[in-house]
Order: C-alpha cells, then sequence, then structure tokens
C-alpha cells in the first residue's frame, strides 16, 4: 500500500447535540476493514473524547483516521484556545467544561487521560489562541 | 379464572386473596375489596402499576401483546425503548441489540430513543418560548398525564403538548419503512414497541394527545428478554448499527430526559408518590425560577417499570456506563414538528367529582363529612375500602353502606350485647331494681 487510506471527518462546533457523530462514523468503517473490536474500540473512544473537547472548547474542528500498514494514527486538529497547562490538562478529574452538560455525564475531567490510556503514543501540539492538534497512534 | 379489567392490569381472581396491599398503596384510591377479591375503578386507574408491584400473591398481572400475535403483517418494525439496553450484562456496543432484535423476527428496528432525542430538541426550543406557562411538565409518562387529567387539572396547560416518544417512533418507523420499500401499504406495517412499562399498553388502547395511536402492539421487555439474549449471544460482528445518541440513552433513566436540555433550571422526580407531592407543591407554586419538570410515575424512571428484567438502579448504572462513548445525539428536527404535536386536547376528566351539580356535589361533601366522624379513622382497610373517607365518599355514592366498616360494626354488637346483657339481667333479676 503505497497511499495510506485516509478518512476525513469534519466535527462541527456550532451545536453541541451533534458532538460525538464522526467517532461513531470511523468506528463504522473500520468495522469494514476487519479489524479487531479491541482495536476498533480503541481508536473510536480516543477519536470520541477529542471530538466532544474540540465541541466544548474549540468551536469544532476537523478528525482525520489515517491506516498504516501496521498501526492507525489519528488527527485531531482544531483552531480554539490553546491548552494553556498541558499537564494540568492531563490530570485525572480537571475540568473546565460548563455547568449544562454535566447532567449529561460530560466533565469529568476524563477526555485527554482516556485518550492517553487508550493509544499507544499521543502527541500535544497547542499554542495559545491558535489552536491544538492532537495526534495518535494505535498500533495493530 | 382471569377477569378481564379494561386497563392494562389483569386480575386472577383465584389468586386475589382479598388482602389490603393494593388497596392501600393505589395512589389514586382506584381498587376496592369487593366479595373478597380487588375491584380496579377503571375510570379512576392512572396504569401505574403499584399495584402489579406490590401484590404477594401475583394476582396481579400486566397485559401485554405477543409478537406471534402479528404474523400476518408483512413488515414488523421493532421499536426498542431506551430501558432495553439497560438489561443485559458486559453489553458495551448497542449494535449487538438491534441486530438481536433482527435475529427475533423483526424486519426492521426504530429506536425509540432517536424519537426521544426529537422530543428533546423541540423541548429546548419550546423553552425559549415567551408564550407558555412555566414550569413545563414532561408528557412523556403516560401515568403521569392520565394523574394530571384527574387530580390536577389546573396544571393540564404546563404539560408538554407534544406526543410521547414511542408515539413519534412508531411514526416515522412507519414512514421510513414505506420510503424505503415503496412495495408496503401502510396496513402491510405494523410498529411494535418493546416496552417496559405496562402503562403504554393502556396508552395504546386510550391515547393521550391524539386520536389513535399508531403503534400496533407492545411487547413486554420480559417476555422477549431470553429470545433477544440468545439471538445477541449467536451474534460474531453485528451487521446493523444502533442509531442512538447519549440524550436517548439516558432517557431510560429519572433526569435523562431532563439533563437533554443543558439548562440547570429543572427538577427530576420519580415515584408515584413522590409525582404527586411535587405536582401538589407546583399547584401551589413553591417553584418559582423552574423551567422544567421531568416526572416518572416507576421508581428510577422506565428502567423501573413493572415489565423489565433488571432492578431499576443495576440498569441505570449500566446505561451510564454504556452511554460513555455515545454521540451526544444523532437525531435532529427536521421541518416541520407538527405532525408531532397533540391533535387533540387533554381534558380534565372529572373523575373524583362528586357530582355534576354543584349545589347537589356540596350536600353529598357535607354528608360525607358527618358520616367519615363516626368511624375510627384508623384507615385499616378492613372495609375494602382504602380510608375512612374513602368509605365514607363509598356510602355517599351509593357504592358502600355503614356496616362495611368492622370497628364500627363491633361497636354495634358490642351495645347490642350489653343491651342484650341488660335485658336478660333485668329479666331474671326482677327485685334488684326495687333495691
Amino acid at each position: 500500500m503505497s497511499v495510506p487510506l485516509k478518512f476525513h471527518y469534519d466535527v462541527h462546533g456550532e451545536d453541541f447535540t451533534s458532538a460525538g457523530n464522526a467517532s461513531v462514523q470511523a468506528k463504522k468503517a473500520l468495522r469494514q476493514l476487519g479489524y479487531d473490536p479491541n482495536i476498533i474500540r480503541r481508536v473510536s473512544i480516543a477519536m470520541y473524547e477529542g471530538e466532544i473537547n474540540m465541541v466544548i472548547h474549540a468551536d469544532g474542528g476537523s478528525a482525520d483516521i489515517i491506516v498504516y500498514p501496521d498501526y492507525i494514527e489519528i488527527v485531531l486538529a482544531d483552531k480554539g484556545p490553546g491548552i494553556p497547562d498541558v499537564s494540568k490538562a492531563m490530570q485525572e478529574g480537571f475540568s473546565t467544561a460548563p455547568d449544562n452538560i454535566r447532567s449529561l455525564g460530560f466533565g469529568a475531567g476524563m477526555g485527554l487521560p482516556n485518550m492517553k490510556k487508550h493509544t499507544d503514543d499521543m502527541k500535544i501540539d497547542t499554542v495559545i489562541g491558535e489552536g491544538t492538534t492532537i495526534t495518535m497512534r494505535v498500533n495493530t | 379464572m382471569i377477569e378481564k379489567i379494561n386497563h392494562s392490569v389483569l386480575l386472577d381472581v383465584d389468586k386475589c386473596k382479598g388482602c389490603t396491599y393494593c388497596l392501600k398503596r393505589c395512589p389514586t384510591e382506584a381498587i376496592r375489596i369487593r366479595n373478597g377479591h380487588a375491584v380496579i375503578h377503571a375510570e379512576r386507574c392512572i396504569d401505574c402499576g403499584e399495584c402489579i408491584r406490590v401484590c404477594p400473591y401475583h394476582a396481579k398481572q400486566a397485559q401485554y401483546d405477543r409478537l406471534e400475535d402479528f404474523k400476518d403483517y408483512k413488515w414488523k418494525i421493532a421499536l426498542p425503548a431506551p430501558a432495553l439496553y439497560g438489561q443485559f450484562d458486559n453489553l458495551d456496543d448497542l449494535d449487538y441489540v438491534v441486530t438481536g432484535l433482527l435475529k427475533c423476527g423483526f424486519d426492521d428496528v426504530f429506536e425509540v430513543a432517536r424519537a426521544a432525542e426529537i422530543v428533546s430538541e423541540f423541548t429546548r426550543q419550546y423553552l425559549k418560548r415567551e408564550d407558555i406557562p412555566k414550569p413545563v411538565i414532561s408528557s412523556a409518562c403516560p401515568s403521569v398525564v392520565r394523574l394530571i387529567s384527574v387530580r390536577f387539572p389546573y396544571l393540564l396547560d404546563n404539560v408538554l403538548p407534544i406526543l410521547p416518544p414511542v408515539e413519534i417512533a412508531a411514526r416515522m418507523a412507519k414512514e421510513e419503512a414505506m420510503k424505503k420499500h415503496p412495495e408496503l401499504k401502510e396496513e402491510d406495517i405494523c410498529a411494535l414497541f418493546i416496552s417496559p412499562c405496562p402503562a403504554k399498553v393502556s396508552y395504546v388502547r386510550n391515547p393521550l394527545g391524539t386520536e389513535k395511536s399508531k403503534i400496533d402492539g407492545v411487547l413486554a421487555i420480559r417476555d422477549i428478554y431470553f429470545k433477544l439474549v440468545s439471538a445477541m449471544n449467536s451474534i460474531d460482528v453485528p451487521d446493523a448499527n444502533s442509531e442512538t445518541g447519549r440524550i436517548g440513552v439516558s432517557w431510560a433513566g429519572t433526569g435523562g430526559e431532563s439533563s437533554a436540555l443543558l439548562n440547570d433550571k429543572y427538577l427530576a422526580a420519580d415515584g408515584i408518590e413522590n409525582v404527586i407531592k411535587v405536582l401538589d407543591e407546583i399547584e401551589k407554586e413553591n417553584f418559582a425560577g423552574l423551567e422544567f419538570i421531568e416526572l416518572n410515575s416507576c421508581n428510577g424512571g422506565c428502567v423501573g417499570g413493572a415489565l423489565n428484567v433488571e432492578n431499576p438502579y443495576i440498569a441505570r448504572a449500566r446505561l451510564h456506563i454504556m452511554r460513555r462513548y455515545l454521540p451526544v445525539a444523532t437525531a435532529h428536527v427536521t421541518g416541520d414538528t407538527d405532525a408531532m404535536m397533540w391533535d387533540k386536547e387533554v381534558e380534565y376528566n372529572p373523575v373524583l367529582k362528586l357530582d355534576s351539580d354543584r349545589t347537589e356535589a356540596m350536600h353529598k361533601m357535607q354528608r360525607i363529612q358527618t358520616i367519615a366522624k363516626c368511624f375510627p379513622q384508623i384507615d385499616c382497610g378492613s372495609c375494602g375500602a382504602p380510608t375512612c373517607a374513602a368509605l365514607a365518599e363509598d356510602i355517599v355514592r351509593g357504592e358502600a353502606s355503614e356496616e362495611d366498616c368492622v370497628i364500627e360494626m363491633r361497636r354495634q354488637i358490642h351495645a347490642i350485647y350489653d343491651h342484650l346483657g341488660k335485658m336478660v339481667h333485668d329479666t331474671y333479676n326482677p327485685t334488684e331494681d326495687k333495691k
């Protein structure tokens, strides 16, 4: 395979209730490719958490899944406010999510930690005022 | 012998011992014990299911349809309730439920959760309107709407005038099916609710907010459960997809409908006794600043319905875990919502009224008060009425007599004994008197 297979999803930020749909699409596509359910689960959870974060904090962005022969890469990019303190944001329980979505179960401060937990490698590039790009890798 | 009652509750007269469990628990005082067994006042019953849950002899059974009854239809659509997803151990992907239902003999699945998400989106918009009385009360639980229609008529204007999610689901499912399969006519299709709740059986027979329901049958979750579990266990990779979001799944438990409003000014209560207390408070206008009231007749919400398999709190805990990686919502309002609104007002049903004539009603009330004073006020239920006041009312309505009160009866017998005793004594001891 010379050119890796790529899936691109736009994550719309204007309507919170649409958040999380891209990872469902990605899950369907990976299932069609015949991946192990556990791999699919890890990719879709990592992507889901990132997608929710982009909608809550960055007014949306884009999500790309790139399928390489021995790993899957997930790239989430937004033009949001950036993360001021990455190590703090990585702490379990730290959250800046608004109150009105907490009764739906969001805002537990598990988003970034979950992304790290479910992937084999995770890199955060963030610039205050310009945006954040998170690149994750799940070995297949 | 099973006697048919005009509701979702069937009474097995042979099993009924005529005890007072259901009598005392019925929130609308719809039950009496007559000739040694329970009798349900059909007009007063709101189908809350309390009597089914509380009967120690299992004499009360929920009535529901069976899948076999619908084999003549060309196209059978399952409408699974959100509560269904909480019934399974170790389930982490709803696609298994949808695929499993297709294996159980349904031709198509339309998740009620999808319609619930649409109701949520509509409600978010509705709450922004200036011309509506607040707080807005959810119309999703049929027992609550029926309770309001018999006991809280002043609050009918506060009830959200949209059809319940399952009704919207039935309508959308049939339309979708006819679009996908133009060869199907509406009469070829049946929409069958996989229900946690006997009140929906009664809703389909006597709909609220519409003339005729598009739901063709109500199947019980617990009736289809084992077949579904074995179908789900045989699935290697599910080939059908669930289209439910976090909001839709959350509707299964109390607080779910409210959480979907993305608005903190709500109250969510469950259990019919609590529901009545909350409605009493709203009627007294004690809740300033609240925008939305979610009320569920069953403890825990729909996961507490009498047709479920699993304990409501276990089911809800599972749903909380399961919903974690679901999209927030998948279904949205598209186009006109007119077809989803009530097309027939829910009206005050004055079953508790003593008389249609006000003066006559006042006379009757006075008589009730006078008669009730003669009773011991211990509300023992032995007379067949739930309280002494209810017995007095039954007497005035001509449905009972004062001799039904065993305490009063005992007092009278004692009085007769005393009187007889005195007479006997006087007869045989005539001289004593003369002392």
